[in-house]
């Protein structure tokens, strides 16, 4: 399978590096899988899970929003915090869940809408990890 | 003249100095290299920032877009970020972020601008409440922050934003000292509101078409003020590893002189207690031929 060049990078770090087969990604308008040969695109990404592939082992990372661009030259996410799934913090992840759950009723209008479908994808991620872990 | 004991005093007094200033350049020295690895690891992602906004920017019409990207279409109020450093003793670092930041400000309230300040910093705080006590709009201490982080950039984004919207202001200009090498840092002003946009080389053949999800300007409007995060914590590294790097080169000379003065008081020292080495044998010897 062709594989293409692939780099994650937070402010803080360089995340990942290297050859991929598919990275799957959580856009604002849906998942989108990118494979070797995509074309050119600009996406924004939601708080989700990403799933990397790569010689038939796979990664998930977990993004909280941030953008990703395909090139001839390859995948590129800007994530704003990314952390693989074994390493989340998980009560750290639930407090922040616990304290976005309060603050919601200091919003109204747009910014509740936002905040509410933010705690959303955050709530998905929880429960996708909590369930991994069981098994 | 002071006697040998003072003098005695006196170099073991400058020794002690100089074993300080000797360890604080060891700690300099190694803040700097964490401080530079951190600037380094910072970099891809700003210079990813900077490719996206380039050529999205480019994609679209020109003069038209956020409010962050053409600005609010005056030049009136200033506001100049000014990131300096929490501490001092590091020779000339503070002063000449703050020196560039108040040859600025001069030269446009001369042209009739506004100039509100924002600080960075608590040095630069302390230096520019001197002349601009009133023109400073608020200030952020990071001196309890131990490993700088995106939040604290965050954070301050976060509250210029918020002065952009409220209307306070028309042009934001950020002041930082950029890391050239150990012994150069170059203090620097750069203005990221509205953006300045690199013009695409044009060697650089045809750019990609691109496909936006969501649409162009959505995409805009949430990276331009997360940019706007990423430029200040980008300055605040930078500002990190000038600071460390200015103290150890100031401690170094430091050290250096202390040196200096030992040598230079041994010497005197030296020169005192033979002359009266000297001097007491004379009298022993005036006093045995006399009898």
């Amino acid at each position: 399978m062709a594989t293409f060049h692939f780099d994650l990078v937070s402010p803080e770090k360089l995340a990942f590096a290297g050859q991929v087969d598919q990275v799957d990604i959580p856009g604002v308008a849906g998942d989108l899988g990118v494979m070797a040969g995509h074309a050119p695109l600009v996406a924004a990404l939601r708080p989700g899970i990403m799933v990397v592939t790569a010689g038939g082992t796979q990664q998930k990372i977990i993004v909280l929003g941030g953008l990703a661009e395909v090139s001839d030259k390859g995948l590129t996410v800007l994530a704003e915090v990314a952390t693989s799934i074994e390493e989340l913090d998980r009560e750290a992840f639930a407090s922040q869940i616990a304290e976005m759950e309060e603050k919601l009723a200091e919003k109204e209008g747009s910014a509740l809408d936002r905040a509410i479908e933010r705690l959303d994808h955050f709530k998905v991620i929880q429960q996708h990890v909590t369930s991994t872990a069981m098994h | 003249m002071a006697s040998l004991k003072d003098m005695r005093v006196r170099i073991a007094s400058t020794k002690a100095t100089q074993k300080i200033t000797k360890a604080m350049q060891m700690v300099a020295a190694s803040k700097l290299r964490r401080a530079q690895t951190a600037a380094e690891a910072a970099r891809p992602y700003a210079e990813k920032m900077d490719a996206v906004i380039a050529s999205i920017a480019s994609a679209t019409t020109p003069g038209t877009g956020p409010a962050l990207l053409v600005g609010t279409g005056k030049d009136q109020v200033h506001l100049l970020l000014v990131c300096t450093g929490e501490r001092g003793l590091s020779g000339a670092f503070n002063s000449s972020i703050v020196r560039l930041a108040r040859e600025r400000a001069l030269a446009l309230m001369n042209q009739g601008k506004e100039v509100k300040f924002f600080c960075v910093g608590r040095k630069g705080y302390e230096q520019l409440r001197r002349n601009f006590d009133k023109q400073i709009v608020g200030h952020i201490e990071l001196r309890s922050v131990r490993q700088l982080g995106f939040v604290n950039a965050d954070d301050i984004a976060k509250k210029v934003l918020a002065l952009f919207n409220d209307g306070q202001f028309d042009v934001c200009t950020l002041f930082y000292s950029r890391f050239k090498s150990v012994i150069s840092q170059v203090p620097t002003a750069q203005q990221i509101i509205p953006l300045e946009v690199a013009a695409p080389a044009a060697n650089a053949g045809p750019t990609p078409t691109y496909e936006y999800e969501p649409a162009e300007d959505e995409i805009l409007d949430g990276l331009l003020p997360r940019n706007l995060a990423v430029q200040i914590f980008r300055a605040l590294l930078e500002n990190n590893a000038s600071f460390y790097g200015a103290q150890m080169s100031s401690m170094d000379n430091a050290t250096r002189n202390a040196g200096d003065m030992i040598r230079k008081q041994t010497l005197i020292y030296n020169r005192t207690r033979q002359a009266m080495i000297t001097k007491e044998l004379i009298e022993i010897i005036s006093g045995a031929e006399a009898i």
